[in-house]
């Protein structure tokens, strides 16, 4: 069983003539908590659609359990997905389904459970996230933090080997954001699942994760353990970690000069 | 859970719906409903001129409807036209020498083919041809009659 | 972008986009695989789309059933040929009225209601959502409610033809005084089952495929956005009504001719 889970080989990706990553090389071992940080626009989700499979590289491969993703048939690939759970940026619930037929569907859809045993795994899957009670309500009726649990009982219901979180934290006030923060720590450590998550929140990643992949003008600038990350003299690492205004990655949209611009 | 159930009751109700107009309107708006579990038999008969009368046109015995025409097709050798009837089973005491005459309800109304029986003893019977028949008269060659008393080939 | 590549795409672009619609039917072809759930889910949407659509529908139907005859009765009465008026109601109904305004209703109705919320599931990510969960989207969301409107379309045409046919009787018999058995009866001996009432059947049926196939492509493949739902919402009205009138101009000429 080869040690690292996922395996990103010479990846490079384009959609038509802009290219989003180039010559990208990363490995997740299992059983750990990986970010992959960035500035926004940088291609991180699409990292997370190439694990997945909803995107195809350009060029390299991408390696899930020793499998080559992009080159899985349509069955295989939809297989080897009841493996992962995904959490997506919103969460993405069912706004026709309860909190219990939205934590249900995967459950229903993969298997053929009785009721009973279905509601107890979705009661359980709920409790872990502290929202049994919420589970007679409409998705509209969560608030950011609550519909983004329940996205994570639902991606979670099967027990997947990996879970990949696209932005958890984006527009959660702090006790939302350190809520969901030791709920993928403690569901990682209590599954021993492996879990990958993208994210720009730096602070909150330096606590969570076990190593740390930062990607910036399509390609990894830096890699590490968080300590490890905190000592890197990149010029473009120092300045996504401390949020520093204008540096290699420019205050400036590229755009012609100024002078030519404002006075012809 | 309840509400779902309800919402199939309710889908269920509509489809049964949907299925009786369609057969309501088959059977009561559409020539459907007078052939609809009703026996009949064929009868033929030939015309020099069928005029306007179409298929589907009522069949009648003293104004009453026994059946009606189910095709009019042209006989590629005599020339002349062959009108196929499906009358009721329930009129089977049709004498042999019944005549057959292709009248109009009113003046512009349509065509229809009226029967008038003879006296014969013997009756009429699936796929008989009636011998008597009386061509259409086509409103021109009424008026061309009346007013030039011109002999007519009609 | 410059003129030569922008004329290009003023060919390439629909040709891609029927290419696409031709593959997409028969991804739901392909995806049509009855199951019980999938039985339910349809039978939920014959719900949302069907029955909801009844009221508007048989309203409009009546109505129509109406100031059809009181114009009819008009000109007939030119020509002492009212007795006929059933027979002239009943034939536009079956042969024209019923399949092509139902359709027009319907993508109004139900098919803008399907390509929005099609849309919006894409937009909030559930489509890509159902995908990670390897839950094939087409299967669950787009069948369902393409079969249901194959199904709800000729039952609402027939329930707007029989809603017409009551209108313009209540109107022909009751306010004009036309004797009922002539108005019946007359149409009973002029309206062929199979030339018009097999003809009014089939229409529905094409146009239910087209009106609801138009509504889950524009859903399926809108620009997610609020602004590309919206555009999907008005293109799923318009292109069905250009595609059921010219649909219905072809199914007239080789049902009539043949």
């Amino acid at each position: 069983m080869p040690d690292d889970l996922i395996k990103l080989a010479n990846l490079s990706f384009a959609w038509g003539e802009k290219v989003i990553l180039k010559d990208i090389n990363l490995s997740i071992p299992r059983g750990s908590v990986v970010a992959i940080m960035g500035p926004s626009g940088v291609g991180k989700t699409t990292v997370l659609r190439l694990i997945t499979g909803q995107l195809s590289p350009t060029k390299g491969t991408v390696e899930v359990d020793g499998m080559c993703v992009s080159s899985m048939s349509h069955k295989n690939l939809y297989k080897m997905r009841r493996n992962i759970g995904v959490l997506l940026q919103n969460g993405a619930l069912f706004t026709d389904l309860d909190v219990f037929e939205n934590v249900a569907v995967p459950v229903r859809e993969h298997s053929n459970l009785p009721e009973a045993l279905i509601r107890r795994l979705v009661l359980i899957k709920l409790e872990a996230v502290g929202l049994r009670g919420a589970v007679d309500l409409m998705p509209s009726e969560l608030s950011g933090g609550m519909a983004r649990r329940v996205a994570l009982a639902r991606a979670s219901v099967l027990d997947p080997s990996l879970m990949l979180y696209d932005e958890p934290l984006a527009g959660l006030d702090p006790i939302g954001a350190s809520t969901i923060l030791r709920l993928i720590r403690d569901t990682n450590d209590a599954m021993g699942m492996t879990s990958v998550v993208i994210t720009h929140s730096v602070e909150d990643m330096m606590e969570l994760a076990d190593y740390a992949y930062i990607i910036a003008s399509q390609s990894i600038v830096g890699q590490g353990t968080p300590e490890q990350l905190r000592e890197n003299t990149d010029p473009r690492v120092v300045q996504f970690l401390n949020g520093e205004i204008d540096g290699p990655v420019p205050f400036h949209y590229p755009a012609s000069d100024l002078h030519q611009d404002l006075l012809g | 859970m309840r509400s779902r159930y309800s919402i199939e009751i309710m889908a269920g109700l509509f489809l049964l719906l949907g299925v009786i107009a369609l057969m309501f309107l088959a059977s009561t708006a559409t020539d459907l409903g007078s052939k609809l579990g009703k026996e009949h038999y064929s009868l033929s008969m030939r015309f020099l001129n069928v005029g306007e009368l179409k298929s589907r046109a009522p069949v009648t015995i003293g104004g009453v409807t026994i059946g009606a025409v189910r095709k009019i097709k042209l006989d590629p050798v005599t020339f002349e036209a062959l009108v196929i009837m499906d009358i009721n089973s329930k009129f089977d005491q049709i004498p042999t020498d019944t005549s057959a005459a292709i009248l109009t309800t009113g003046i512009l109304g349509d065509k229809y083919v009226g029967l008038e029986p003879g006296g014969a003893l013997e009756v009429l019977s699936d796929g008989d041809e009636i011998t008597i028949t009386q061509s259409a008269i086509g409103i021109e060659q009424l008026i061309a009659k009346y007013l030039f008393s011109v002999d007519n080939k009609g | 972008m410059s003129k030569t590549n922008s004329n290009m795409d003023a060919i390439t672009k629909p040709l891609a986009t029927l290419g696409r619609s031709v593959l997409f039917f028969g991804q739901i072809l392909a995806a049509f695989r009855p199951d019980a759930k999938m039985f339910r889910a349809i039978l939920a949407q014959v719900y949302f789309i069907g029955a909801r659509s009844l009221v508007i529908i048989m309203v409009c139907g009546f109505f129509v059933g109406m100031v059809l005859t009181l114009q009819s009765y008009v000109e007939l009465s030119k020509f002492g040929a009212t007795d006929s008026v059933g027979v002239v109601l009943a034939l536009s109904l079956f042969r024209e009225l019923g399949p092509v305004l139902t359709a027009l209703l319907f993508s109004g109705r139900a098919g803008t209601s399907i390509a929005a919320e099609i849309g919006l599931m894409k937009a909030t990510e559930q489509l890509s959502a159902m995908e990670l969960m390897a839950i094939d989207p087409v299967k669950r969301v787009v069948v369902p409610r393409f079969i249901a409107g194959v199904i709800s379309l000729p039952l609402l045409s027939m329930l707007f033809t029989l809603l017409a046919l009551a209108g313009g009787a209540t109107y022909a018999i009751n306010i004009m005084g036309v004797d009922s058995g002539i108005f019946w009866g007359n149409m009973v001996s002029n309206v062929g089952f199979q030339s018009d009432f097999m003809m009014s059947f089939w229409k529905s049926l094409a146009f239910g495929i087209i009106a609801s196939f138009i509504a889950v492509f524009s859903g399926y493949f809108t620009t997610p956005t609020g602004d590309g739902i919206g555009r999907a919402t008005t293109q799923t009205v318009v292109v069905s009504a250009v595609v059921v009138l010219i649909v219905d101009f072809l199914i007239t000429v080789l049902m009539t001719w043949t």
